[in-house]
C-alpha cells in the first residue's frame, strides 16, 4: 500500500546531516512507492531542496522565517504542523538528533499518535511496517509498530542505508508561508565545541579515548590515527570529566550514540553506559592493559597492552598499507 | 514554588539481560530510580531550598515503584504520588504514561516539572516533551544547569556537546541531563523522616481516565537479545607482531579498512 512520507531536512553548519539522507532511505522502505516529501525548515534552506530530491525525496517543501533562524521546539512545531495540515501524510520521519529527539515527542503528543525513538531498521511485514530499536541500554531489542494516528519515528545515525545519490533527479521545490508566533524560549548564546573534521555521529572510524589516555597531550597519538584512517577521535565520559577532552566527544548514553564501521577504545574500561553509545558499531577493536576490562566483552578483536605503545604502532602500520596501495 | 519530578523506577542495565516468555526477564532483578531522574530529584530539592515551595515526586508504575519513590522522599522530596496502573492497563506506551502524568498534573499549578531526559530501559526519552505538550506548557530537553529568578529561568542545554544559553518563564518542564548536578545519598536521619511522609497512591479511576483513553498508540510485537557475539579475538605475542596481525585482520577479515 503506498503511503506518503514527510522527512525533515536538518541542517547543521551550512549543510543537511547525513542522517536525513538515511531516513529519506528509511521512509522509501516505508512508503511502499508512496510519495517521499522532503520538509526544510530555517531561515533561508530552500537551497538544500535540490539535495534532498537528489537524495530520494520526490518534492520539498520549505518553511522559511526569520524566527526560525536557530531551532526552537514551538517555531519548527508551529512549521511543521503547517507542512502536516497540508500534506496529511502516512507518518513523517526525522534523525535521532539532539533536534529530532526534542522535537518529534511535542508533534506525535499534539497529533495523539505514536512515535517510535532511536530506529536502527525498518522493515514491511504483512503491509504494517515494523521498526526495530535498541532498549535497556543497547542489551535487548524491540520491533515495534504504530497503531494510531501519524506513523512517526526518529532514525538513529549510520544504521539505515541512503539511496545513492543521483544527480539526474529532479522535483519540486516549494514554499509554505506560516506565521511563526509566541516562541517560549528564546536562545540568547550558543558555545560552539570545536568539532573540527568529521561529525562524530556520522563517522565511519572512531578512535575513542578514555581514561587511560591520562592527559590532553595524551589524545595525540590517537588523532594521529584517526587522521590516518580519515576519522575522529571520540571519547569516554572519564576522559571527559578529568579534562583530558571536551565533553562534546563524549560517546555514551549521556553523549553520541554512534555506529561507525570500526571503532577503536583505547583506555576505556567498557562501562554499560559508554557501551550503550557504541556497542552496535560493526567493528570493535579494544586496546587496554588490563586483561579483565569489560570493553574485551564486547571487542571484535583485542590487544592487551599499554595504548601508548600500540597507538603509534597501529598508525605507522596503517601509514605503510597507504603508500603501498 | 510548586516543584513536580517525574520519577520511573528502572531495572538497572547494569545487569544481565534475559528472556523468558518473550519479555525482558525481571525475576531477581535490580531495580533502581532512572538515573537521570535522580538529577531531577537533587536539582529540585535545591530549587526549593533556595525559593521555597514543595517538590512532589510522581511514578506511573506498579505497587513496587513506592520503593523508588522513598529513596527520594528520603534525599528530601516533601511528597510522593505513586498512579497505580498494574489492574487497569495491560499494554502502555509512551502516551499512556504522558496522558496519565498529564491528567494529574492539569490542575496541579505546577511552576516547574523536572524530568529526566530518558529512560535507560525504554530510552525513547518521549514522556517529558510529551508532557509538557498536554500541559501547554513550554520544554527545554537535556540541561545541564538551572537558574531561576524571579519567576525567569536561564538554562543551559547540552546540545550534542554544544551549550545553548535558552531563556524562558514559569512554568516550564525541563529534562536533566548528566552534569546538572551530583545527587546527594539519603542520609539515615532523612530515610526515618521519609516513612512518615506523604505518599499518595491513585488509580485511573481517580483521575476520571478510562482505559481507552490512555490505550497505546504502538504496540511492541517482538523483544530479543542481539545475536552473541563470537568472543573476541585477544591477539597475543610481541605487540608489533600483534598490531601487524591486528591491521591484517581489520583487512582482510573484518573488512572494514
Ligand atoms: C547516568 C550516567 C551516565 C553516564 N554516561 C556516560 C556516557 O555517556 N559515556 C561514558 O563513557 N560514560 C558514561 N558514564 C560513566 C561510566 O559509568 C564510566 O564511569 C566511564 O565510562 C569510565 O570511563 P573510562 O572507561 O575512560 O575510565 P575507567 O573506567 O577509569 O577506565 C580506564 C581504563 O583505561 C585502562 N588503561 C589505563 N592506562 C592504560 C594504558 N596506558 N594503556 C591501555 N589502557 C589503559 C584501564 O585498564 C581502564 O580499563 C555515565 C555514568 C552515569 C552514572
Ligand atoms: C501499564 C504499562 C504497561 C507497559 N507495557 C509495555 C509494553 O508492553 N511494552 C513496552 O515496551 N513498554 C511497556 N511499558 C513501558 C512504557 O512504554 C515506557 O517504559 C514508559 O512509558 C516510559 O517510556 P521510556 O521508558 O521510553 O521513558 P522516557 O520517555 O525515556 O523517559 C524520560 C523521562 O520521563 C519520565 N518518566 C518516564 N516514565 C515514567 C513513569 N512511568 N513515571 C513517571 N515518570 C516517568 C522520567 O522522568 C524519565 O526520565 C508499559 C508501561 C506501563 C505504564
Amino acid at each position: 500500500m503506498a503511503r506518503k512520507f514527510l522527512v525533515l531536512g536538518e541542517v547543521r553548519d551550512g549543510s543537511l546531516r547525513n542522517v536525513s539522507f538515511e531516513a529519506i532511505g528509511a521512509a522509501k522502505l516505508a512508503a511502499d512507492g508512496g510519495e517521499i516529501v522532503g520538509v526544510l525548515v530555517g531561515d533561508s534552506v530552500q537551497n538544500f531542496g535540490d539535495e534532498l530530491i537528489q537524495y530520494g525525496a520526490d518534492r520539498v517543501i520549505a518553511v522559511e522565517n526569520d524566527q526560525l533562524k536557530q531551532y526552537t521546539s514551538d517555531g519548527y512545531a508551529q512549521s511543521l504542523l503547517a507542512v502536516i495540515e497540508q500534506e496529511k501524510p502516512e507518518g513523517i520521519f526525522f534523525g535521532h538528533t539532539a533536534l529530532g529527539k526534542d522535537l518529534a515527542p511535542k508533534l506525535a503528543g499534539k497529533l495523539e499518535s505514536g512515535l517510535i525513538s532511536d530506529v536502527t531498521s525498518i522493515e514491511e511485514e504483512g503491509g504494517n511496517i515494523v521498526f526495530t530499536r535498541p532498549i535497556y541500554s543497547g542489551k535487548a531489542f524491540e520491533k515495534k509498530i504504530v497503531t494510531a494516528g501519524v506513523i512517526f519515528a526518529t532514525i538513529r545515525p549510520n544504521n539505515i542505508e541512503p539511496l545513492a545519490k543521483d544527480e539526474s533527479r529532479s522535483g519540486d521545490v516549494s514554499t509554505l508561508s506560516v506565521d511563526i508566533k509566541d516562541l517560549r524560549t528564546i536562545i540568547k548564546d550558543v558555545v560552539r565545541k570545536a568539532s573540527e573534521g568529521v561529525d562524530l555521529s556520522e563517522a565511519k572510524v572512531i578512535i575513542a579515548g578514555g581514561r587511560g589516555v591520562k592527559s590532553e597531550d595524551g589524545f595525540e597519538p590517537l588523532k594521529e590515527l584517526a587522521q590516518v584512517l580519515g576519522g575522529a577521535v571520540g571519547a569516554s565520559r572519564g576522559a571527559c570529566d578529568a579534562d583530558y577532552c571536551d565533553y562534546s566527544l563524549q560517546i555514551g548514553q549521556t553523549g553520541k550514540v554512534v555506529t561507525p564501521d570500526l571503532y577503536i577504545a583505547c583506555g576505556i574500561s567498557g562501562a554499560i553506559q559508554h557501551l550503550a553509545g557504541m556497542s552496535n558499531s560493526k567493528v570493535i577493536v579494544a586496546i587496554n592493559k588490563d586483561p579483565e576490562a569489560n570493553i574485551f566483552n564486547v571487542a571484535d578483536y583485542g590487544i592487551v597492552g599499554d595504548l601508548f605503545e600500540v597507538v603509534p604502532l597501529l598508525t605507522e602500520e596503517f601509514k605503510k598499507l597507504k603508500v603501498n596501495a | 514554588m510548586n516543584i513536580y519530578v517525574l520519577l520511573k523506577r528502572t531495572f538497572d542495565t547494569e545487569e544481565k539481560i534475559t528472556l523468558s516468555n518473550g519479555k525482558i526477564n525481571e525475576d531477581g532483578a535490580e531495580f533502581i530510580i532512572n538515573p537521570y531522574d535522580e538529577y531531577a530529584v537533587e536539582e529540585a530539592i535545591q530549587v526549593r531550598d533556595a525559593q521555597g515551595g514543595e517538590v512532589t515526586v510522581i511514578s506511573v508504575g506498579t505497587e513496587e515503584a513506592e520503593k523508588q519513590l522513598r529513596t527520594a522522599l528520603a534525599m528530601g522530596a516533601d511528597k510522593a504520588v505513586l498512579i497505580n496502573i498494574e489492574d487497569d492497563i495491560e499494554n502502555g506506551d509512551q502516551f499512556t504514561t504522558a496522558k496519565i502524568i498529564g491528567e494529574y498534573l492539569k490542575d496541579k499549578n505546577a511552576d516547574l516539572i523536572i524530568a529526566g531526559n530518558v529512560a535507560i530501559d525504554g530510552g525513547s526519552g518521549q514522556v517529558g516533551p510529551r508532557v509538557a505538550e498536554i500541559l501547554g506548557i513550554p520544554y527545554i530537553t537535556t540541561i545541564t544547569k538551572l537558574d531561576i529568578e524571579n519567576g525567569n529561568v536561564s538554562v543551559i542545554r547540552d546540545v550534542e556537546g554544544d551549550s545553548e544559553t535558552i531563556e524562558a518563564s514559569l512554568p516550564l518542564l525541563v529534562t536533566a541531563q548528566q552534569g546538572l548536578n551530583e545527587p546527594r545519598y539519603p542520609s539515615l536521619p532523612g530515610i526515618m523522616k521519609a516513612k512518615k511522609k506523604p505518599l499518595e497512591e491513585l488509580e485511573l479511576d481517580d483521575l476520571d481516565l478510562e482505559e481507552d483513553d490512555v490505550e497505546a498508540k504502538t504496540k511492541t510485537i517482538e523483544i530479543y537479545l542481539p545475536a552473541k557475539k563470537e568472543a573476541g579475538k585477544v591477539l597475543d605475542g610481541e605487540i608489533s607482531a600483534q598490531v601487524t596481525e591486528l591491521v591484517q585482520l581489520l583487512r582482510s577479515e573484518a573488512k572494514v579498512i
